[in-house]
């Protein structure tokens, strides 16, 4: 097929920086990525991607299928299928409306399609809210999507191009969820630097959906009924999928500071001030606000504290992250999830580093899970600290209670 | 007929109707491998749409008996690509493929051509569960596309549920009749095709068909293949095992839907609509419509039915032929008091 260039993949800029929001950095990487189908419904607070998208699309500044669809199930459906079809596409959503398109959101890692999704992290109705809860994204974690959180528009900007890049490697080729939460990061503003086209173009390949294009010219059959003659193979498959997908991460990252001269260190989680720290917190996402403010604090008061903050979800680097935390002796997992019902009635996130510490032959560090800033509700620096001296108070060998909700009313 | 400003449709392929059943191609676009019932219309129905669409098109598929029991893994019937979609995905699945062709075509990144693009659903996908999906991709002009709802009017494939489109008073493993209640079923079936005609009047193409008149079906497919942007047809296929009936009587059972009035096939294209086949013949009074006992009594799924439950069910297709404002489609009747008042 001839690879002569498209206008948006034509267009010859300089670097330039701009205040601009998280939801608006990644409309402006769907552009420099050339997306060629994306599907829109509105939900707060996701839709403001949207919005700015819809512009970029009336101003003839990006090239692509802008559909408005009548409700989150078609929305994810219409760009599962245009990715079939051999498009690049970008969709999003927010809650409740996420959960709205869960059938279509449980087949398209299933059909091996390399979709990007922003989720404006929003908690779950009932009752109605529109702040950040984490559950929305996390609940697809056992399908095959890849779930990244990042914390400033810069890096959802970046996380984006490299998402495109991760997902849509034929070794990989399963989707991405990009996680913002809501107003923290979907509303906020920040000085982002916005990559040249150029850039983007050596670091992005096209998407090549190779012998699995639908297309008259290769008329496969895709998703026959299985049953139990082959669906347990057909998952096999998909679990390697996922296994070879943090080697493709660690490449995608390594490339992309060659190209664009940004480093993100360790692509799976950011470690600050951890070198020297006694104990650690650990959090998704703007959380690491209110955390690392607290921590500069208390360590003038010369508590020991560092901050983990998890970037990948899934894939889960259960032994590099194992690795990292039984350096120090107590271990405090901040959730802005629940998980009601599951064991010690801790967050995901929690549960998840419990788990992926038992198996870790060496140190088995003691892990608190603290649950807050539920329904957009603020993480403050009191309540760091707080969570901090529990955990410090653990270190020491004093019991404290397994699961604890911070900066709830009395 | 105007087109809507700001919106470009792609060229379509060139495909005129079939002069004679001697003029189709022998080419098969669904072939064997496939596990439907013996006497399984809808397969049929398949076998016709793919043939009439020809070999330059790609098939999507709902979950449902064309899903189930027709596409297995290994053992694919289809030789045109085909893809499934979820049960109320059949709008949604055109949609986004005729969207990812328009696209990469326009930008360069996929050879130029006229594609088919084809999504079917049975009745429980299309005009219960998918019914929004569909009314929204026919209100996207840009697209070409055809939306085929193959009506065996029950969850065939699951074990003969009751849906939106099943006749009033089935029996369906969801509406048994029982010692105390006859009538389980006590909705009268959805209006579908029409329902997408006057909901969507930009929408070019949409057709009632039955492929006991096989013919006239698969022309009726590459008039809306060929015509541009969105469009519906709606099929009644008799299905053995839901209606209760010996196989060999399919086409039959198809005949007399039509015959006694029970499914009236009609055709809106750009706008203009008419009343198309056995069904025109019975309108301008050429052929007389049979009493709908026949048709109910040949199949099982009404062997429950006493005289009073075949009156009522009659008395509903005459009120359709007699009183409707278009006969079989528009529902309303008119107020002959306003419109004639009496002489002061």
């Amino acid at each position: 097929m001839a690879q002569s260039a498209t206008l948006i993949e034509q267009e010859k800029r300089t670097e330039e920086t701009a205040l601009i929001t998280g939801s608006e950095a990644i409309a402006v990487a769907c552009k420099l990525a050339d997306v060629d189908v994306i599907t829109a419904y509105p939900i707060r607070p996701y839709d403001t991607v949207m919005q700015y998208v819809s512009k970029l699309v009336s101003n003839g500044e990006m090239d692509c299928e802008f559909i408005v669809a009548e409700g989150e199930h078609s929305q994810f459906e219409i760009v599962k299928h245009a990715s079939a079809a051999g498009a690049r596409v970008f969709v999003g959503s927010s809650g409740v409306g996420w959960m709205y398109a869960m059938e279509a959101l449980t087949v398209t890692p299933a059909l091996r399609i390399p979709m990007i999704a922003m989720v404006g992290n929003r908690a779950l109705d009932d009752p109605g809210a529109f702040g950040v809860e984490h559950n929305d994204a996390l609940a697809v974690r056992d399908l095959g999507w890849q779930l990244v959180w990042v914390d400033n528009p810069q890096e959802a900007l970046d996380t984006a191009l490299i998402a495109y890049r991760v997902a849509e490697d034929r070794r990989v080729f399963l989707p991405c969820a990009i996680s913002c939460d809501g107003a923290f990061l979907t509303h906020s503003q920040a000085l982002v630097k916005i990559p040249t086209q150029d850039q983007v173009n050596k670091f992005l390949p096209r998407y090549n959906r190779g012998d699995l294009l639908l297309h008259p010219d290769n008329p496969i059959t895709v998703a026959p009924q299985g049953n139990e003659d082959w669906v347990m193979e057909i998952r096999r498959q998909n679990f390697a999928a996922i296994e070879r997908s943090a080697g493709v991460i660690r490449e995608a990252y390594k490339e992309f500071e060659s190209i664009f001269g940004r480093s993100y260190g360790n692509p799976f989680f950011e470690e600050y001030m951890t070198q020297d720290a006694d104990v650690v917190l650990m959090g998704m996402g703007t959380l690491s606000t209110p955390v690392k403010v607290a921590i500069r604090k208390m360590r003038a008061e010369g508590k020991k504290v560092g901050f983990v903050r998890l970037r990948w979800f899934r894939p889960f680097v259960a032994e590099e992250l194992a690795k990292c935390l039984q350096r120090f002796s107590a271990v405090g997992v901040i959730d802005r999830d629940y998980s009601f019902g599951s064991p010690y009635n801790s967050g995901v996130v929690a549960n998840e580093v419990r788990t992926a510490l038992y198996a870790a032959p060496g140190a088995k560090p003691p892990v608190l899970g603290f649950i807050s800033g539920l329904g957009g509700r603020e993480v403050t620096v009191p309540d760091v600290e707080k969570i901090s001296d529990s955990v410090i108070a653990a270190s020491k060998g004093k019991s404290q209670p397994l699961t604890q909700w911070i900066g709830l009313r009395e | 007929m105007p087109t809507f400003p700001h919106v470009q449709v792609d060229p379509t392929q060139q495909l005129d109707p079939f002069k004679a059943v001697k003029k189709i191609p022998l080419e098969e676009f669904f072939t064997s491998g496939h596990r439907t019932c013996q006497g399984c219309e809808s397969a049929l129905v398949m076998k016709m749409m793919a043939k009439a669409a020809g070999p330059r098109t790609i098939v999507l598929g709902s979950t449902g008996c064309m899903y189930v029991a027709n596409t297995t893994y290994y053992s694919t019937s289809w030789v045109v690509p085909w893809m499934h979609t979820q049960l109320g995905s059949s709008g949604s699945a055109a949609l986004g493929t005729a969207a990812a062709l328009k696209a990469l075509m326009r930008k360069g990144k996929m050879k130029k051509e006229p594609i088919n693009v084809i999504a079917f659903c049975g009745d429980g996908g299309g005009a219960d569960m998918g019914i929004s999906g569909i009314s929204a991709t026919l209100t996207h002009p840009d697209y070409n596309s055809l939306i085929l709802m193959y009506d065996n009017e029950s969850y065939a494939n699951t074990d003969i549920q009751l849906s939106g489109s099943t006749p009033w008073g089935a029996n369906t493993t969801f509406s048994t009749p029982g010692k105390v209640k006859r009538i389980m079923h006590r909705r009268w079936k959805k209006n579908m095709a029409a329902m997408m005609a006057a909901g969507h009047p930009e929408t070019k193409y949409v057709a009632t068909i039955c492929m006991s008149y096989g013919l006239a079906g698969m022309n009726a497919i590459r008039k809306a293949l060929a015509i541009g942007g969105p469009t519906f047809i709606h099929c009644l296929d008799p299905c053995p095992k839901g209606w209760d009936y010996d196989p060999y009587l399919s086409h039959e059972m198809g005949e007399l839907a039509v015959n006694t009035g029970v499914w009236p096939m009609w055709e809106v294209e750009n706008g203009v609509f008419r009343l198309t086949g056995r069904t025109q013949q019975i309108a301008a009074g050429k052929i007389k419509r049979q009493p709908v006992r026949d048709y109910l009594t040949k199949q099982g799924r009404f062997a429950h039915f006493t005289k009073d439950d075949t009156d009522y069910f009659q008395s509903k297709v005459d009120e359709m032929w007699d009183k409707w404002i278009v006969p079989g489609v528009i529902p309303f009747q008119k107020d002959l008091d306003a419109d004639h008042p009496p002489a002061e």
